[in-house]
């Protein structure tokens, strides 16, 4: 128990909501987490794979002591977030992308060393590490610029090196490669697994170490929210997925997988569906799970089918309708199916209804 | 290897002492970097003579109308000196608690400093040195006009400088504290709230004898100014620079150098706690309804 770097005991959270003018008395009450149990060991790459909305911000805001808890008890490197903020804080960073933070008067050297003087760090290895991580995000040579004068891009490079720069005992990435273009986010996919494998900065083996005699001792430890599925699948030993404040699978991504490894998936590119609806098709024999995704002239139907015999019925039933079928493949399960499988509709479906919520 | 890990030890042990130290110093260092984010350092220069003399100017012609240019009256440096020194209230109280709003609203960086082993408090009181250094330089040259273009009567043979020095550092940490009053509660209002720090200021400019004497308000008015520290500092500041000026106004003139010293100690202390104490309930309020990173849009 004392090896975890995480740990969560029915962990909620509550947010109350003042209603618009119209509605001054109604106070609204969002549940945006709820019975949160979780623990990662030391030196784990965790994730938490979840559409917009399901509550990953939250849980990482109460981990990181900016947010209390409304029911549970969370600790972090093995203190209690609510009871212990200055145990933990540090031990812990935090990095949330899709913001432009920082002090645009200032450098980008200056901002990330201004960051190290709070957490004790001397100047010195200050300015090495700033170095370091810079070359490995690949901005070194915008060290001197004033960080107004970047890119956002950039900007968020620069802020998640904030983030590894004092190489805390535990890190929590907020959607890191939240708003950047597809190369940035290989960058930073790449930066975070090289970081894990760099050995431990001076100045870490000299902390008192907060956990004691497990395997893991000493080892980073990151937890990683993301709603893409690609990036959980690519970078995280273990995943927990989360849908509208509950946890409802965790484990290894070829575990998660696994458990449809029975089934046959298959994605079809149709012409347009011609009002052919998701439950008409789930309403076949052994057709599992169906999602239809339209776009200008055509859909796209990801089917999950007890057998592929099921394939039959489907097909039956486009052309019936008069759905032309443009591309039919066979794919392997991914962390997406995983999702439909766990809650009936896509993250994507998720996030509409979400938003269409609110 | 006990000792090679010690030598290799780069993150300090982090007690409250050393805590709160770099805390100080680094806000005082990013308070000073914004405040002298000046394009053109000649413009900065120009903007911080021009803009107290042009308040003063403002004064001086006002007094000038009402008291039909009788600038050897007492109420004149009274009201000059007060008005000088009353620049230190506004540049502390609104530099300590806008930092509040400018790091979560617009700089994006209160969480990352909240999460940090920082004191926040401590660093809210480290962005006002910055304002108190800037402040000094428009207050001194207040003065100096006074002194050169206004037959203001300072004279510093005859000031009392050991009491000005002592009673303008109670006065400033008094001011800091009052600031950081205002950006506790900065914290717990999400809306617009970028007005408090100067709003407080603008009220406490009419009841803390800053520029009248308290006996020229209503009765029931005038408590609000007997229980501001602040105007106990300005009546110090004016008795230890210019000594007889006070004793042409009846308001405080019962009491001697010490007894008001003892006064403004007493509430600046009693200041001091309630800014503690409020600040601890906010950040423990801010903290239950999740508005450190809260920005205006939500
Ligand atoms: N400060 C807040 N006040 C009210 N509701 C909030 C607040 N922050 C988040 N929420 C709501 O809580 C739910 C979870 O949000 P969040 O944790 O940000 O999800 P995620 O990070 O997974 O997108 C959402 O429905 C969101 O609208
Ligand atoms: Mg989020």
């Amino acid at each position: 128990m004392a090896s975890l770097a995480i740990e969560t005991e029915n962990l909620g959270r509550i947010y109350k909501i003042r209603g618009n003018k119209k509605e001054k008395q109604i106070r609204k009450e969002l549940v945006a987490l709820q019975e949160v149990n979780l623990q990662i060991e030391q030196g784990e790459l965790f994730g938490l794979l979840g559409p917009n909305g399901a509550g990953k911000t939250t849980l990482i805001k109460i981990l990181v002591t900016l947010l209390a808890p409304t029911t549970g008890q969370a600790r972090v490197a093995g203190f209690d977030v609510v009871d212990q903020p200055q145990l933990v804080r540090p031990r812990i960073n935090m990095v949330s992308g899709g913001e432009s933070s920082g002090y645009g008067l200032l450098t980008v050297r200056e901002n990330l060393w201004m960051f190290a003087q709070f957490y004790g760090l001397s100047s010195k290895e200050a300015n090495r590490r700033i170095e370091e991580l810079l070359t490995m995000v690949g901005i070194a040579d915008r060290m001197h610029t004033k960080s107004s004068d970047l890119s956002t891009g950039l900007r968020q490079k620069m802020n998640i090196v904030r983030g590894f720069l004092t190489d805390p005992e535990v890190l929590f990435l907020d959607e890191p490669t939240l708003g950047l273009d597809v190369g940035a986010s290989r960058d930073v996919r790449r930066f975070i697994l090289e970081w894990l494998d760099v050995p431990p900065l001076p100045g870490r083996e000299g902390r008192e170490p907060a956990l004691s005699g497990a395997k893991g001792e000493g080892r980073r430890t990151l937890l990683l929210t993301t709603h893409y599925m690609v990036e959980a699948d690519e970078l995280c030993d273990r995943v927990a997925i989360i849908n509208e404040g509950r946890v409802l699978a965790c484990d290894t991504p070829s575990a998660l997988k696994q458990r449809l490894q029975r089934d046959a998936l298959f994605e079809i590119e149709t012409s347009p569906l011609n009002g052919l609806s998701a439950e008409a098709l789930v309403s076949l024999p052994e057709v599992r799970k169906a999602t239809l995704s339209e776009r200008d002239g055509g859909a796209t139907l990801n089917l999950v089918l007890v057998e592929e015999a099921a394939l039959a019925g489907v097909i039956n039933v486009l052309s019936q309708k008069n759905v032309r079928i443009l591309k039919l493949s066979k794919r392997e399960p991914t962390l997406e199916d995983v999702f439909v499988d766990l809650v009936g509709r896509s993250m994507e479906e998720m996030e509409k209804v979400g938003a269409s919520e609110q | 290897m006990a000792e090679s890990s010690f030598a290799t030890r780069n993150l300090q042990p982090t007690t409250r002492n050393s805590e709160s130290w770099r805390s100080f110093r680094i806000a005082t260092w990013l308070g000073w970097q914004i405040e002298s984010n000046w394009a053109d350092p000649f413009l900065f220069a120009v903007y911080s003579i021009i803009k107290p003399l042009s308040g003063a100017a403002i004064l001086v012609v006002m007094y000038g109308i009402i008291a039909q240019g009788n600038f050897s009256n007492p109420l004149f440096p009274y009201i000059y000196l007060g008005n000088a020194f009353y620049i230190y209230a506004g540049a502390m109280m609104t530099g300590v608690s806008w930092a509040v709003i400018d790091d979560r609203e617009h700089y994006k960086t209160l969480k990352y400093m909240y999460i940090a082993p920082i004191r926040i408090p401590v660093y809210l009181l480290g962005r006002g040195v910055a304002r108190f250094i800037t402040g000094s330089f428009s207050v001194i040259i207040t003065v100096l006009a006074g002194v050169l273009f206004l037959h203001l009567p300072l004279d510093v043979m005859t000031a009392n400088w050991p009491l000005f020095f002592l009673a303008l550092f109670i006065g400033v940490v008094m001011l800091a504290m009052m600031g950081l009053l205002i950006g506790s509660i900065s914290l717990l209002l999400v809306h617009h709230v970028g007005f408090l720090g100067d709003a407080v200021a603008s009220a406490l400019y009419i009841f803390s004898g800053a520029i009248f004497p308290l006996d020229v308000l209503p009765a029931w008015l005038r408590p609000i100014g007997f229980i501001m520290p602040i105007t106990y500092w300005l009546e110090l500041v004016r008795r230890s620079l210019i000594g007889n000026v006070a004793q042409a106004f009846p308001t405080l003139a019962g009491f001697s150098n010490m007894e008001l010293l003892g006064i403004l100690l007493g509430l600046s202390l009693l200041f001091g706690v309630i800014s503690i104490l409020t600040f601890r309930f906010c950040d423990r309020r801010a903290r239950e309804k999740g508005l450190i990173d809260r920005t205006t849009n939500y």
